[in-house]
């Protein structure tokens, strides 16, 4: 009995001068390493798809290259340079090395390499969605907020008819509907496209961010020509933006109003504005960063149907023309993208949110 | 899921239940049912007296009916041949030489289109709802009554296409496997199995060790039995809600491909592809997109309110405080 009690304490204390530090950080680094390989799978995973739907497609790439009336030796030496006389699993480690490396390949409609192109049409997309996030979180959170304070009562049902409006209209109608109304009709906004045409092609690239440009240009007749074309799409992909956004705020927020420290803080006789704005909201402001962090995300996804209505020569854009000219390479390469940004934020606002909430470890 | 917070739909507690009087309805709000079917048919009951207290579900419920009367009388409710081209009658508005709706850049009737599209729709969501569901149900029942690295691998599939934009992977898969609305089906169906299988997985994992499981192994019952016959039953239910919740975006994205010239395609009626049609004399015929994506909107409020609805009588966690 004694020796066992020793053995073990005896045990305990001699890891004691090594283990605990160690397993501390062991402990803290676990997070990172967990998100870490979950990224590389799903990452891997991302490109097994896009490399089984390359190989999908009933076009012979050896032919292709070489044309249909070429001699069979000729085939088959294209066949061995191109590597696709190897076995799959080789074929698709070759094909994950060149992705890591930047390749994607030559798109058929530029006959450039895929990635340059997509290096030129990102900022444009980028700015589309930060734009319309802006949006969503500058009316959203408020919103959520005053439906959960007044839950029941009209501000709750207004924001529950947004919520489901924007689950029931297609992006791509409400785009056309709103260039009918707010262009065609009212002259409110510019067209299609990120200026009117006397203007293209005036601002250098800097940023490939038209708005940025125009302002380091130090042009603000183009600038104001960038707004009024911008605002629409935005006001669009913001808007679904804001119906999730303000969904979310009321569900958190009614779980804070709840709690006993809100009593608390009434009881206090603190300010009912301060006891919903500060004390409610700063507790929710948690989840809602993950919450925003996954509604752009989204947004990278409404963004390929309100930019192809709009013109708007962004990823969406880039991935529709292709898709009509049947330009594989730059499908693809545009889903790599899409797929990888999409994954990195989702990744990333589970990740935060295990960080800064301590329950959720 | 449980924070929707309303309790309107609360089902009336049946009343002392009328002594003596035989009827129906006493018997279907019988406290002491006296046969399986009659419980049965007690719980469908109460689920509906739920239901139909809520007036946005009945509306949804309402207008998908209306949809698919609409489908199955289509050839009695067009007016026009949906097909037949008539170039001198090109772009008229609605209500001219008895166009309901107006006519598109082929002078085809609009109305009698989207009354076809109809068809379209059911077809694409009703073809989605069997295959994806019935995948996601065998991918996650087996993953989880087997456990171990079936379930990791099949998990880990599952996880990797639950994390793609669904809209991007179904847009790649139609480019390599062409146009089409067969290929748009099985797009849409690829992208959309996972979230059934992870329900169907994690229902699976609270009854796999269940007493009843136990029982029919012993007699002799194969896994395959077990899988099928005891396990699947016990998630349908939830994974029905589930359907019934993501039909509406299943019509968006059906519709986004077709606008993308990806589904359907011309001369079909389908509505999205109407739109791209519409596009071109978006500012000054601007009923030739309008009316399809009405319709659109319409169908998909229609599941939307149907699956909240749906959810909320179901859902044993929700409202019944």
């Amino acid at each position: 009995m004694s020796d066992f009690r020793s053995d073990s304490v005896g045990m305990r204390s001699g890891g004691a001068g090594e283990d605990p530090l160690l397993r501390r950080l062991y402990d803290r680094l676990r997070p990172f390493l967990r998100l870490f390989v979950s990224l590389i799978v799903t990452f891997l995973g991302l490109l097994a798809i896009t490399f089984f739907i390359g190989r999908v497609i009933p076009i012979d790439p050896v032919l292709a290259v070489v044309g249909e009336r070429a001699p069979p030796e000729v085939y088959e030496a294209t066949r061995k340079a191109m590597g696709l006389d190897k076995p799959l699993i080789v074929q698709f480690a070759m094909y994950v090395w060149q992705v890591l490396h930047g390749d994607l390949g030559v798109s058929l409609l530029t006959s450039r390499p895929v990635i340059e192109d997509i290096q030129r049409v990102v900022p444009a997309t980028f700015e589309l969605a930060t734009l319309a996030t802006i949006i969503g979180v500058v009316l959203g959170v408020p919103m959520g907020v005053l439906a959960a304070v007044h839950a029941g009562r009209w501000p709750d049902h207004l924001v529950r008819v947004i919520g489901l409006i924007g689950y029931s209209v297609p992006v791509f109608w409400l785009g056309l509907m709103g260039l009918l109304l707010f262009y065609g009709k009212l002259g409110w906004v510019g067209g299609p496209g990120r200026l009117d045409i006397y203007y293209d092609g005036m601002v250098p690239t800097v940023t490939g961010m038209i708005l940025i440009d125009a302002l380091l240009a130090g042009d603000m007749d183009i600038f104001w020509n960038a707004v009024s074309h911008i605002v629409l799409p935005a006001s669009i992909l913001g808007y679904y933006s804001l119906a999730y956004i303000a969904r979310m705020t009321r569900s958190f927020m009614l779980e804070q109003l709840g709690q006993e420290y809100i009593t608390t803080a009434r009881v206090k006789g603190l300010s009912e504005f301060r006891v919903i704005w500060v004390h409610a909201l700063g507790n929710v402001m948690v989840p809602l960063i993950t919450v925003i962090a996954l509604s752009y995300a989204s947004l990278l996804e409404g963004s390929v149907l309100t930019e192809t209505v709009f013109a708007w020569p962004g990823l969406g854009f880039y991935i529709t023309n292709a898709l009509v000219s049947a330009d594989m390479a730059a499908v693809l390469g545009g889903t790599i993208v899409v797929g990888t940004v999409f994954v990195g934020l989702n990744l990333l606002s589970d990740f935060l949110y295990r960080i800064v909430d301590p329950r959720a470890r | 899921m449980t924070k929707k917070g309303n309790d309107r739909s609360v089902p009336p507690v049946p009343e002392e239940a009328p002594s003596g009087a035989g009827g129906l309805r006493a018997w279907l709000e019988s406290d002491a049912p006296t046969s399986a079917f009659q419980a049965r048919c007690v719980r469908a009951w109460l689920t509906w007296l739920k239901f139909s207290s809520n007036p946005l579900a009945v509306t949804g419920l309402l207008i998908i009916v209306a949809l698919v009367l609409v489908a199955v009388f289509a050839p009695l409710l067009m007016t026009h041949d949906p097909l037949a081209q008539n170039l001198s009658d090109r772009l008229l508005p609605p209500g001219e030489k008895g166009h309901l709706l107006g006519t598109d850049g082929l002078g085809r009737d609009i109305y009698s289109r989207v009354i076809a599209g109809s068809r379209i729709t059911l077809y694409i969501v009703g073809l989605v709802t069997i295959t994806a569901p019935l995948f996601g149900l065998l991918v996650g029942t087996v993953s989880g009554y087997f456990g171990g690295w079936v379930d990791i691998v099949l998990m880990r599939i599952t996880d990797i296409i639950l994390a793609f934009p669904k809209l991007i992977l179904a847009l790649a898969f139609v480019a390599a496997l062409g146009p089409g609305i067969g290929n748009a089906i099985l797009a849409i169906a690829i992208t959309s199995w996972p979230p059934y299988a992870r329900i169907a997985r994690a229902e699976t994992l609270t009854v796999r060790n269940a007493d009843y499981i136990m029982a029919s192994r012993l007699q002799g019952a194969s896994d395959a039995r077990i899988v099928l016959a005891h396990i699947v039953p016990m998630c349908v239910s939830s994974v029905i809600v589930r359907v019934t919740l993501d039909m509406a975006g299943i019509i968006l994205t059906a519709a986004g491909l077709g606008f993308l010239g990806l589904g359907a395609q011309p001369p079909t009626p389908e509505w999205g592809a109407m739109i791209a049609e519409g596009r071109k004399f978006l500012l000054d015929q601007w009923w030739v997109a309008t009316m399809p994506g009405i319709a659109i909107f319409l169908v998909s409020l229609g599941f939307n309110l149907l699956g909240d609805g749906l959810r909320d009588a179901l859902d044993p966690r929700s409202g019944q405080a």
